[in-house]
């Protein structure tokens, strides 16, 4: 199964290498990775996209916990949370299509951030699914280049009524 | 606060940790720190003649005394060499600190001469590690470094030290003690597990215990002879676990696992609980994962939470030190009303079988005239040196008959690499253990391989009078290999078989040590009595039976009730 797992890491040279080692050296998965600054300099947030089974996600999850530069790790995908992912599309654009391309960006809300005679440069941001959605129907109007952030997550906060 | 440098914080922190002895080698990028310790004058410094040698006799200190060994050498080919060694503490939980020199800061990343980059090529087979790039940093490091190495599950820690780092100036504050916020080794077992565990002990009627070498670690061998006697459970160990219960106790069922006694791997597979300590279910110990101990519930106590579950799948998950655990354990039997005669009762069917296995297949082996038996030799080793020297051992059959036939009463007494199975381990570890030990005998088992793989320790011995006993089981091959050739491989003793070995008894000269050889069983006692009684480091080769073979075995991949026997 995928899980998606937000691990807090000192803040120090290395820590980033000893997780992606870890996971190389292991032969764990990993389908994405993002790295970011915390509100606190000294701890950073990496947000890794793994999968396997049960019991696999339990090593990872106690390996991870081993190293001594990670402070918390959690499994998001455990309760109740929000993903999202952008990715930055660039799209043939040419006399036909510049419309079509448009009015899906309308219906996906998607952002124009950067136009030229020949391409719109998209931008798309949500959860997996709708990332791929648009893929998807950019596809066939020509997609010229693609980049993606990668996943990053949070658990929801407890609604209480 | 006075400023301090680099070099003489590392001096300071060493004393403050109670080091009393570093194993090393010098170069450019550490001469520094070797000027300030000479000049400081209390730490004792080793100086070996190949860095692999000072990591493992750093090793074999730290695994006879329970101490952290520490290793100083240089950068580049310094660093590199010191690999295996730290490799091999890594796979066997050791405590160790090994600090590298490395080029200037403003030189990293430019490939600078005798500049590589050994945080980085040690970061998988180390527990932690530093690159030291401020000198404002380096004592909280030095401090980490220690408390990282011995605490929870012991391992190696490399710090790298930039030259500059070590002829910086800033203050010396060395705390007593620290608290890491990302680090927190879980010591306190859960009680509840603990009496759930207890409630499986009581309903078993074959339990076994499956010790290993994290009992050692723990210092919890006291415990575990509690739990063994006091509910008469037998126990059997890995490699790694022999000591941690007597070899010579009724209720001990030897070693289990791919050279393991027949006894001790039935006593798995018909066992139906299995209480393992401080062991971590190795690929050598269940061989074919799906066909092992089927018939147990396992109790698994362990300080590492990852080795729970990461093989086989445990009933009872006990997180913590072992000795802890062990006591609280002890603790609920005491407490319960069954009495001795209870237990002895309840077990004894299961007691009188394990007997039975025994006598079936006790660890044996055939005498032949005219040759000479390596199980003889150790056979004959154990009942010279009454059990009580420091045995290490290289890699392969002499180490599998190291393990066999000569009997461990006491932790911490056979040092052995088990986790990595390093060829050439054993000398240089016996010269640690022998630094931690000065007036204990200390004997390396070897093969004729594994010890020309660190023979040049010759010279190491020598210059610190260290009267280390070798043993060299001489069979002209590199056995172990030779032996999986004639099972697997149709005899085809593919780039096993040495055409030329040295004259060990004229190597043993030639450094100003002894030597002895034995060519004819005749001779085994006398060379065995002789080498035993002269001072100093002592050479005694033993011609042995070319093709003699380690068994049982449990060939790998096969489940461990199928051994070959004898
Ligand atoms: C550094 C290293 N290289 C290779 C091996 C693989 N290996 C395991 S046992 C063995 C043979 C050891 O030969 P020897 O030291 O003569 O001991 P014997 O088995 O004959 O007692 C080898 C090559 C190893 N364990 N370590």
């Amino acid at each position: 199964m995928r899980h998606t797992l937000s691990v807090l890491v000192e803040n120090t040279p290395g820590a980033l290498s000893r997780i992606t080692g870890l996971f190389s050296g292991r032969g764990f998965n990993i389908e994405s990775l993002c790295v970011a600054a915390t509100l606190d300099p000294t701890l950073s947030t990496l947000t890794l996209v793994t999968y396997g089974d049960d019991f696999i996600i339990e090593q990872i999850i106690k390996q991870l916990n081993r190293l001594v530069d990670v402070y918390k790790v959690i499994d998001v995908t455990e309760g109740e949370f929000v993903e999202r992912e952008m990715a930055l599309i660039k799209v043939k654009a040419e006399a036909e299509t510049r419309a079509e391309v448009l009015r899906m960006c309308d219906i996906f809300r998607c952002k124009v951030v950067d136009v030229s005679s020949k391409t719109y440069t998209v931008e798309v941001t949500g959860p997996k699914s709708k990332l791929k959605a648009v893929i998807e129907l950019l596809t066939p109007i020509g997609i010229k280049e693609i980049t993606r952030t990668g996943t990053i997550a949070m658990i929801r906060e407890k609604k209480t009524v | 606060m006075a400023k301090m440098t680099g070099k003489d914080m590392v001096v300071e922190a060493l004393k403050r940790e109670g080091v009393e002895v570093i194993f090393g080698f010098p170069g450019g990028a550490i001469i520094d720190i070797n000027d300030a310790l000479e000049k400081d004058g209390t730490i004792k410094f080793v100086l070996v003649r190949h860095e692999q040698g000072a990591t493992h006799a750093a090793d074999g200190y730290a695994r006879a005394s329970g101490k952290v060994g520490v290793c100083l050498v240089t950068s580049g080919p310094g660093a590199t060499n010191t690999v295996t060694g730290i490799a091999t503490a890594y796979m066997d939980s050791i405590p160790m600190v090994v600090m590298t020199g490395q080029v200037p800061t403003a030189l990293i990343g430019n490939d600078a001469f005798q500049e590589v980059d050994i945080v980085g090529i040690t970061r998988p087979c180390t527990k932690h590690n530093f690159l030291v790039k401020d000198v404002k940093d380096l004592p909280m490091i030095l401090k980490e470094a220690f408390y990282i190495a011995r605490s929870g599950r012991p391992g190696p820690v490399l710090i790298d030290l930039p030259k500059d780092v070590q002829n910086g100036k800033a203050e010396f504050n060395y705390p007593d003690e620290i608290h890491l916020r990302s680090y927190n080794p879980v010591f306190e077992p859960h009680i509840k597990q603990v009496r759930r565990a207890y409630r499986l002990i009581k309903k078993a009627r074959k339990p076994v215990i499956y010790a290993g070498g994290g009992v050692i670690i723990a210092g919890a061998h006291n415990e575990l002879r509690a739990l063994a006697e006091s509910t008469q459970t037998p126990v059997t160990m890995t490699l790694m676990g022999l000591g941690a219960f007597p070899g010579t106790h009724r209720l001990s069922l030897n070693m289990l696992g791919m050279h393991g006694s027949y006894c001790a791997n039935m006593a798995m597979a018909n066992s139906d609980l299995i209480i393992a300590v401080g062991a971590r279910f190795d690929d050598r110990v269940t061989g074919k994962i799906e066909a092992f101990a089927t018939k147990a519930k396992i109790v698994h106590m362990d300080i590492d939470p990852t080795s729970i579950q990461k093989n086989v799948k445990v009933d009872v998950p006990i997180v913590g030190d072992c000795r802890i655990a062990l006591e609280k354990l002890v603790e609920a039997v005491r407490e319960d009303s069954v009495t001795a005669e209870e237990w002895s009762e309840r077990h004894r069917g299961w007691l009188e079988q394990l007997d039975a296995w025994n006598k079936r297949h006790p660890l044996h082996y055939k005498q032949e005239s005219g040759v000479i038996k390596p199980q003889y030799v150790i056979e004959k080793l154990y009942e010279m040196t009454k059990g009580k020297a420091i045995i290490t051992t290289e890699v392969g059959q002499n180490q599998m008959w190291a393990a066999q036939f000569y009997k461990f009463d006491e932790p911490r007494t056979l040092l052995s690499s088990g986790g990595l199975g390093t060829m050439g381990y054993g000398f240089p570890a016996a010269i640690g253990a022998q630094m931690a030990f000065p007036d204990k005998l200390v004997v390396d088992i070897a093969g004729d391989g594994s010890i020309q793989m660190n023979i040049q320790e010759m010279a190491t011995a020598m210059e610190q009078r260290l009267p280390i006993k070798i043993i060299i089981l001489n069979n002209q091959f590199l056995g172990m290999v030779r032996q999986w050739q004639e099972l697997f491989y149709d005899r085809r003793y593919a780039a096993t078989k040495f055409e030329m070995t040295p004259d060990f008894v004229k190597i043993a000269e030639a450094y100003g040590a002894t030597g002895f050889r034995a060519t004819k069983p005749e001779e085994v006692d006398d060379v065995l009595a002789k080498g035993l009684e002269t001072d100093g480091p002592v050479v005694m080769e033993f011609a042995i039976a070319r093709e003699e073979g380690v068994f049982p075995m449990v060939p790998a991949g096969k489940a461990t009730t199928e051994m070959l026997l004898v």
